[in-house]
């Protein structure tokens, strides 16, 4: 039992001075999906299916490879943040530190590997 | 934190069926009931109510029924006007105020709880002092550095227009207490109320203290946990749009640092 006055409960640690540059990340970062998710699935969605070298030679143009490794970066950092703001809406304590720290660090890997297969996918079709 | 279930002390129970009065026009209250002194779990009693004999509002049939069949039914009322916020409870689903909401809006049995996700001190009367606490932490009221004036601090019409809509707020806790964000995190999140009445004084032309109030509320959680749900504009009895204000409030913080 801690004998705390609700306005010590109310004012807690106090204002942590932050939170603004995340909800503005949001906002840019969901403005930005919402250019790239549809410039996507034009240009790049249709070549699922396709043959291989037809996709090696497709992700080589400068255009289709920017837009895919925008999205993923892109696309992760929403996912991070977003996850960040659910983490802490629904959990507490130690959960919420460790289930913060690994989505961040999913997102994170995503975007290497990611990155990593689509310069070695886009350099490849150099080759071909 | 989110809760999916209640615990086990605080699942309401079938409670007492009141005796039924002789009549053509008979409605069914379901009323949660619960006294801490027993220790019982909580109930749902049923009482029977010719409304032939009774007022317009959910309040006259709430004070018929403490006055003329149980006298320990527990309330909060004063104003019986919509003014006093006295008489917020959770009825046929949505938080409002009892003495403004109809019996005839009200479909079918008519369910009355107290606001939701709130420490309750007896039958329909929820403890308000942390949502109090709260509001006092946004320092409701005029802060001013200049020597005060000889007469009044003046406000132009067009500034005193940018008030209206906020300063009605009558702290009845509707709001909040319909809020998903504030169910699950009332500890850090100062909710729509405690909001609404900041951006009232953020607003006002003659407060200094604006970049004080701002710095108070810049936090991923006394601010930033509001996701627009837009629940407390829905059930505002008083039809203000907390929503908004805080909305406003996210824009005055990006417009300070874009």
């Amino acid at each position: 039992m801690r004998y705390l006055t609700d306005r010590k409960r109310a004012t807690a640690l106090g204002s942590a001075r932050s939170g603004t540059e995340h909800f503005y990340g949001m906002q840019t970062s969901g403005a930005a999906l919402a250019i790239l998710v549809p410039l996507f699935f034009v240009f790049v969605a249709p070549l699922i299916g396709a043959p291989h070298d037809v996709v090696l030679r497709s992700l080589g143009h400068p255009g289709r490879a920017v837009i895919t490794g925008l999205l993923l970066v892109v696309g992760l950092i929403h996912f991070k943040n977003g996850a960040r703001v659910m983490i802490e809406d629904y959990t507490h304590g130690a959960t919420r530190k460790g289930l913060i720290f690994v989505a961040a660090a999913i997102a994170y890997v995503l975007i290497a590997a990611g990155l990593f297969a689509l310069v070695r996918i886009s350099l490849l079709s150099f080759a071909v | 934190m989110v809760q999916f279930s209640l615990p086990k002390n605080s699942q309401v129970r079938v409670g007492k069926t009141w005796p039924k009065p002789d009549g053509k026009n008979v409605r069914k209250f379901k009323i949660y009931r619960w006294d801490p002194d027993t220790g019982e779990n909580p109930r749902v009693d049923t009482y029977f109510i010719d409304m032939d004999k009774c007022g317009p509002m959910i309040l006259d049939a709430l004070i018929k029924i403490k006055n003329e069949i149980d006298p320990t039914l527990t309330f909060r009322r004063s104003c019986r006007e919509g003014i006093c916020g006295s008489c917020a409870m959770n009825i046929d689903g949505i938080n409002t105020l009892a003495c403004i909401y109809g019996l005839d809006e009200v479909k079918g049995d008519v369910r009355i709880y107290p606001l939701p996700h709130m420490p309750v001190v007896k039958d329909l009367i929820p403890d308000l002092t942390l949502f109090y606490a709260q509001h006092a932490s946004i320092m409701p009221w005029l802060e001013t550095r200049t020597n005060r004036p000889a007469k009044e601090w003046r406000q132009s019409i067009e500034d005193r227009k940018k008030l209206d809509g906020l300063y009605e707020c009558v702290m009845c806790a509707s709001c909040s207490t319909a809020c998903p964000s504030y169910w699950w995190n009332s500890d850090r999140y100062l909710g729509p109320a405690a909001l609404l009445h900041a951006y009232r004084w953020i607003i006002d032309s003659r407060d200094e203290a604006t970049g004080e109030r701002l710095d108070q509320l810049e936090d991923p959680f006394k601010l930033y946990r509001c996701h627009t749900i837009m629940n407390c504009t829905k059930t505002c009895p008083k039809g203000l749009n907390p929503a908004k204000a805080i909305a406003e409030i996210k824009k005055l913080m990006v417009e300070r640092v874009v």
